[in-house]
């Protein structure tokens, strides 16, 4: 029981990150139908934006600095999803599926390896640990801090999905997800509200990774790759382009791969998570709350 | 409609370029006697290069689907000999072979439940899927987990065995030419022409009696086959391998070789292939800033020359 209960613990955690990470895929591939193969690396950007704040904030960052560094990281996350679309992806949306994908891969490559020549290539350690008083609940350590990272995800996740489905601007996302050229024609400014769509998702993964570092203490350049591939994954398991889709698909992931490592062991956690993704694609492609994404383009 | 015929045999141009390919096929064949080791190892490479390309060339040049974990299949044609030849002591030139077969399998494994899938699932699939390989290889007790395989006997022919660097230069070499010749009859055949027709208009073809996935799924086998031969070829040319050789940038740097050279024409991916593994080789200096500069490369490229550096002399495909 105790057992179950930490590994449940976990589970939301780490399913947090990958449901805030997934919004951003499958906003972004709702929206341009564009598979952002950089998404991931955006939560790494968000954790070393987060680590140069606190590093500037210097040894007695108190709650203030952590709270900077949090919207540092969304917002330079933000504008920096912003300039990607604009300088790699615009230029190709009428181009072959294949250019724009080649292009990702590219631009994946530039943050990563941007990131490893500015901060060094090792494991950095974040300089804020979160406390972690907290207390028990059927045997199983629960702090605060993980009560902070639950509640700050449903916070983001819930604004979201009311900006998406209340207002103006998220009815101009949709309309756009249904049909790009009339959504043009009635008056809608199409590239803006798609560097909108690309400033949340970004943002949301940015924030995710500033919490993660601060979570797991310690970041490097290649951390968003297995966790962006995993977080593609949620955004399947619960039906690209559906936002509550990702978010439970996070959720289910997180469970799955916590209670997984428990049972196949830690060294063959992520063989276990992409097999989930093989067999969803095959078994279900539309996942659990998708649309219809066999149709052909 | 888009013009489908790309790869043009080069004969049909011109008299003077068989001429001229002989005569280069000739200064290739004898570059041990004027070459030094390291020219002829970074030459090995190049060429180990130019058939990985050539293979990958079939599933995203000829049939337009991303494939992003096509180390994934050398790693099972590299595999399949060291763990052949070193715990069941088999002759080398039959576990070539089987690599090449067992990495088609895997091919079709991975394909047949996601090619009816768009294709870029297909590119995140493969991506995991060469994630799965390597973790499986770092992990398994038989692959050798971290470390690896090493002491992979030498090959041999006959009495003659395999020894020195220009021996594998030369069956590099071979392997090189006839993936090329191979990968051209294949583009230009009765297949090829389906593998283009799908890239270019996948309803259209489909109209027109193509049966898509066993199409694509042929592709994705054969492109495979190929990635294992050359995986088989480098295990004993190294004579250890380890799971790293085989991680993401590996499956990147070939796909860069294509995309560089031009997509689907393979004067391009040869010359990309060549490219990949010489220019870094060139500026030793920049070594760190390699990925940074090969990133930056893939984006402009895509935007501004989309065909490649050495693109069909025909016209325009895109």
């Amino acid at each position: 029981m105790e057992m179950f209960t930490q590994q449940m613990i976990n589970a939301l955690i780490i399913g947090s990150f990958y449901a805030l990470i997934a919004l951003g895929y499958s906003m972004v591939y709702g929206i341009i139908k564009l598979l952002n193969f950089a998404h991931g690396d955006l939560y790494m950007v968000g954790a070393f934006v987060g680590f140069a704040v606190l590093s500037l904030f210097g040894g007695g960052t108190g709650l203030l600095g952590v709270v900077v560094a949090f919207f540092a990281a969304l917002l330079f996350g933000g504008l920096l999803g912003i300039g990607i679309e604009r300088v790699a992806y615009r230029p190709l949306l009428s181009s072959p599926r294949l250019t724009i994908l080649i292009t990702a891969v590219g631009v994946s490559l530039v943050l990563e390896n941007g990131v490893m020549k500015s901060f060094g290539p090792s494991f950095k350690v974040y300089p804020v640990q979160l406390p972690t008083e907290g207390f028990q609940i059927f045997g199983a350590t629960l702090t605060y801090a993980q009560i902070l990272i639950i509640l700050l995800s449903v916070l983001l996740m819930t604004a979201l999905h009311l900006f998406v489905t209340r207002s103006l601007y998220g009815k101009a996302m949709r309309a756009i997800s249904i049909d790009h050229a009339a959504t043009s024609l009635m008056g809608i400014p199409v590239t803006r509200i798609i560097s909108l769509t690309f400033f949340i998702g970004s943002s949301l993964a940015a924030a995710s990774g500033m919490m993660a570092g601060m979570y797991y203490g310690q970041i490097s350049f290649m951390m968003g790759f297995i966790v962006g591939l995993k977080a593609f994954t949620a955004a399947v398991i619960g039906g690209i382009g559906s936002i509550p889709g990702a978010m439970l698909g996070g959720l289910v992931l997180g469970l799955l791969e916590s209670f997984g490592t428990v049972w196949l062991g830690s060294e063959w956690k992520d063989v276990f998570a992409f097999s989930i993704l093989i067999l969803i694609l095959v078994l279900k492609p539309t996942g659990l709350l998708g649309e219809n994404v066999t149709e052909r383009m | 409609m888009a013009q489908l015929q790309t790869t043009t045999p080069l004969a049909k141009k011109s008299p003077l370029i068989p001429v001229l390919l002989a005569l280069f096929a000739v200064i290739l064949f004898l570059m041990p006697y004027y070459a030094n080791n390291y020219m002829l190892d970074v030459a090995t490479m190049a060429l180990f290069y130019v058939v990985l390309a050539l293979g990958l060339n079939i599933v995203v040049g000829y049939a337009g689907l991303l494939d992003l974990g096509y180390s994934a299949f050398f790693a099972v044609g590299a595999y399949t000999s060291a763990i052949l030849m070193t715990q069941f002591q088999m002759n080398f030139w039959l576990t070539f072979l089987i690599g090449g077969a067992l990495a088609a399998l895997a091919g079709i494994i991975i394909g047949a439940p996601t090619l009816r899938l768009r294709s870029d699932y297909l590119a995140i699939v493969t991506l995991g899927f060469g994630e799965i390989i390597r973790i499986t290889a770092l992990n398994l007790e038989i692959t050798g987990s971290s470390s690896g395989i090493f002491g992979i006997p030498r090959p041999s022919i006959g009495g003659y065995a395999f020894t020195h660097l220009y021996d594998f230069y030369w069956a590099m070499l071979l392997l090189a030419i006839l993936t090329l010749f191979a990968v051209n009859r294949l583009g230009n055949s009765r297949l090829g022409r389906a593998w283009k027709y799908i890239r270019e208009d996948e309803d259209a073809a489909e109209a027109m009696g193509i049966d898509r996935v066993r199409v694509k799924l042929i592709a994705y086998a054969l492109g495979a086959m190929f990635g294992g031969f050359a995986g088989s070829l480098f295990a004993v040319k190294m004579s250890a391998i380890a799971p790293e050789s085989f991680n993401f940038m590996q499956s990147v740097m070939i796909l860069l070789a294509i995309v560089f050279g031009g997509l689907g024409r393979l004067p391009g991916v040869v010359l990309g292939a060549v490219l990949v593994i010489i220019l870094p080789e060139l500026m030793r200096s920049f070594a760190e800033w390699r990925f940074l500069l090969f990133g930056i490369a893939l984006v402009v490229m895509m935007i501004f020359r989309p065909q490649g550096l050495w693109p069909s002399g025909r016209g325009k495909t895109e």
